[in-house]
């Protein structure tokens, strides 16, 4: 077995035989991991699952209303409310806040939040769920913990006029739990509760 | 238990692969032949390469260094280029020369480090096109140096038939490249990007559309749902510890890690070709001891931080006190998620070269910001592809030599000598890191102009150290809140990141050429048992105070600063 020797060499069919494969590699790597693998997995993904790979896109009498993977902004009496945003809810230009612990900006940032909601829902801040105060990694994140549904059930149940037990019935249909009874949080996604409440129970 | 179960499955998982990668890497007919050989037999007659010739350490070297400067050389021309190239519905802009450099290299040094935003910044044909096949390649070019190093191990390839100071086979550079990704890098990405797929994360070349909000008269009228070849890339900068995303967000954006199954899948990525690697290792020299020194201490160290992490998100964020519940710190993370599969990731991203996020790091508790900064400074637990295990080695070489010395006995590894070249090398590898971050780190915190970050005090310092250091480890995790797209961050990133790319390669294999060469040593009483509990032990303690004394005092003025500093706030606001 031959071993190769290094070193350039002068002779320019030298080099030419140590550039050959280097940037052949890098072709023939372009067009089987970026051209082949890409085109025919997005195929396939898109063959099989056709409503996850088109971005889990949700209509609403027929009209496009939204992605359920994408939280919206809402601030009206008669819809469930989100978490706060570093991103204003824009898919296009998502992120956190990153403020770390020490800074004083993101202590006054909760603080005000939580003077908010003690003052909108009359408890004390300490009964408060952190994810109402705490903004998301990516700033669109389309659920809350059941505990901060429950917080805004008597408000929402008010606008619509509807019985508290009545929603809570509503809100606890829309609790996801843990995936294949393994993984993730208990959770509640904002936009597909407040779409079922606009279909079932609309503002008069 | 969510934690360890996914730790537990990312085990077993690897165990299997690990022996696939032996039978692939190893001389001989393999069963995968049938599939693969006469795809592979192709593509070296188009590059001119006879598969079956030998490299010395040199040539291969030469080789892995030559193909990574044309491959960054091309990627850097895309990245330049991109508005005028074809795929780029969405019009978007041609990158800066500084950025395009530093985003071409950040990919080739299989760091992913991202001073751009993704969804904005870079086309269909950049991200789904270029940016897949560096997270395919720069893997495999690192597993196919980790493989000749290993192979160095036992004297090469022509070990049996060469004397004592001839030249080692240690492999064909393009063939073991090569066979890493059709072999065992793409096959794993096509079946974790369709699995990510069924989840949610999007796979369509169509525009994206545009959506009107359901409550109207807000500060935001419509959305733009992005979407694009997503799971094709998500699956491959899991696998390949490449990190970043097609998200700025990375994994924390429900469209790219849209529920808790996601998460796990991605999770599992993250950590399983690493871990591959040190069972294959154990299969290449053909001692099961070596496997199972690597799992205990590397399994350690990472189960140690992992508790750590989990146990300080657990803890409340501190500017929360007295304003929430108090439960754990949520801020920059996931509902679906929570915080212990958040912390989770945060370790294993950091201890694997990956770097991609599903949370926020910059928001982490101070604790768990430390965690991260180790994992990546230690850059053996797991590690890197290929990259990771060989620095694992470097550090068993450090621990040889020093166990060496308090017995007093000359060290060797596998029967050949440590001796003053190998050490000299050594070294260097040893100051490198600290010399580079901490250097660049005082430079740019000198000139606050320069640094552009978004957190006064000891976490501004604590910013621009992770920055480096994440490039340093080829890590590409950032505290995101870094003002980092600018002339001055972009080149000495690409200084850095190109420094903590070929050094701890090159150097490595070097080591490994020289050794192998040298005259086997038999076995007797007197030499230094390596597969032990007591190796493993000194092993553990050599890794951390190096580590420490290093970076000990950089880690003072960072999170451990700032931990004291909110223990006295958090202590104040208890008693008002």
């Amino acid at each position: 077995m031959s071993i190769i020797q290094p070193g350039f060499s002068q002779n320019p069919a030298d080099t030419a035989a140590i550039l050959r494969p280097a940037l052949g590699l890098a072709l023939v790597m372009l067009a089987i991991c970026g051209g082949i693998y890409s085109v025919t997995v997005t195929g396939i993904s898109g063959a099989l699952f056709p409503e996850q790979a088109n971005g889990s896109l949700v209509s609403q009498n027929g009209k496009l209303v939204g992605s359920a993977l994408v939280a919206q902004p809402f601030s009206a009496e008669h819809y469930f409310h989100g978490r706060p945003s570093s991103a204003d809810n824009d898919p296009m230009a998502t992120g956190g806040s990153n403020l770390a612990p020490s800074n004083p900006e993101l202590r006054q940032r909760v603080a005000q939040t939580s003077a908010e909601l003690t003052a909108r829902y009359q408890i004390a801040a300490t009964e408060l769920p952190v994810d109402l105060l705490a903004s998301s990694g990516s700033g669109v994140d389309p659920h809350i913990s059941p505990a901060a549904a429950m917080l805004q059930l008597q408000r929402v149940a008010k606008a619509r006029g509807m019985s508290p037990a009545q929603l809570e019935h509503l809100v606890q249909q829309h609790t996801e739990l843990a995936q294949w009874g393994l993984f993730g949080q208990h959770r509640v996604n904002v936009l597909l509760l407040n779409l079922a409440l606009d279909a079932q129970h609309p503002l008069s | 238990m969510e934690v360890i179960l996914i730790f537990t499955l990312a085990l077993l998982l690897a165990w299997p692969l690990g022996h696939y990668m032996t039978g692939v890497f190893s001389a001989g007919p393999h069963w995968s032949d049938k599939v693969f050989l006469p795809l592979e037999n192709g593509i070296f007659k188009l590059l001119g390469v006879k598969p079956t010739q030998g490299m010395n350490w040199k040539s291969y070297g030469i080789a892995f260094l030559l193909s990574n400067l044309v491959l960054g050389i091309i990627a850097y021309l895309i990245l330049l280029f991109q508005h005028v190239l074809p795929l780029n519905p969405n019009g978007i802009e041609g990158l800066s020369w500084d950025l395009a450099l530093h985003t071409a290299v950040s990919f080739l040094t299989n760091t992913n480090q991202q001073h751009y935003s993704g969804q904005a910044q870079l086309t269909y044909l950049s991200q789904g096109f270029l940016i897949v096949t560096l997270q395919f390649v720069t893997p495999a070019m690192a597993l196919a140096v980790c493989v000749a190093v290993l192979r160095g191990i036992l004297g090469g390839r022509n070990a049996d038939d060469a004397g004592e100071g001839e030249e080692r086979d240690l492999g064909n550079y393009y063939q073991d490249t090569v066979r890493a990704v059709l072999r065992v890098m793409l096959p794993l990405a096509a079946v974790v990007a369709v699995a990510l797929s069924s989840q949610g994360v999007p796979a369509s070349y169509s525009a994206s559309p545009t959506v009107p909000v359901l409550e109207q008269g807000q500060s935001l009228s419509e959305q733009t749902i992005p979407l694009g070849p997503v799971s094709a890339m998500v699956a491959i900068k899991q696998l390949g510890t490449n990190g970043g995303g097609w998200f700025g967000p990375n994994s924390s954006n429900p469209q790219e890690n849209p529920t808790p199954v996601s998460n796990a899948i991605q999770t599992i990525a993250l950590v399983l070709v690493p871990m591959a690697v040190v069972f294959m290792a154990g299969g290449m020299v053909r001692r099961r001891g070596l496997t199972l020194l690597s799992l205990s201490v590397m399994g350690f160290l990472s189960l140690l931080f992992i508790a750590l992490a989990v146990y300080s998100e657990q803890q409340p964020n501190a500017a929360f006190t007295g304003l929430a519940q108090q439960a754990g710190n949520m801020e920059g993370k996931e509902v679906r998620l929570g915080t212990d599969v958040s912390a989770l990731w945060a370790t294993f991203t950091t201890q694997t070269s990956n770097g991609s996020v599903n949370a926020m790091h910059d928001s982490l508790n101070p604790v768990a910001g430390l965690i991260t900064r180790s994992g990546m400074l230690i850059g053996g637990i797991w590690g890197g592809i290929g990259c990771g295990f060989v620095n694992f080695l470097v550090y068993v070489w450090l621990a040889v030599f020093i166990a060496g010395l308090m017995i007093g006995r000359t060290p060797e590894f596998f029967g050949r000598k440590l001796e003053k070249r190998e050490i000299s090398w050594l070294g260097v590898l040893l100051v490198l890191p600290s010399a580079v971050i901490l250097t660049f780190t005082a430079i740019t915190v000198a000139f606050p102009a320069l640094t552009g970050n978004s957190n006064p005090g000891l976490h501004g310092i604590a910013q621009v150290f992770y920055e480096y250091t994440s490039a340093f480890a080829n890590n590409g995790s950032g505290f995101e809140g870094l003002g980092d797209d600018s002339v001055w961050w972009n080149l000495t990133c690409v200084v850095v990141l190109i420094l903590g790319r070929y050094l701890p390669l090159v150097i490595p294999l070097l080591i490994a050429g020289s050794l192998a060469k040298k005259r086997r040593v038999p076995t007797t009483a007197g030499t230094l048992p390596l597969f032990n509990p007591t190796f493993a032990v000194t092993l553990v303690t050599v890794i951390l105070v190096v580590n420490f004394l290093s970076f000990l005092p950089s880690m003072v003025l960072g999170p451990i600063g700032e931990a004291l500093e909110l223990s006295q706030h958090t202590a104040v606001l208890a008693t008002q």
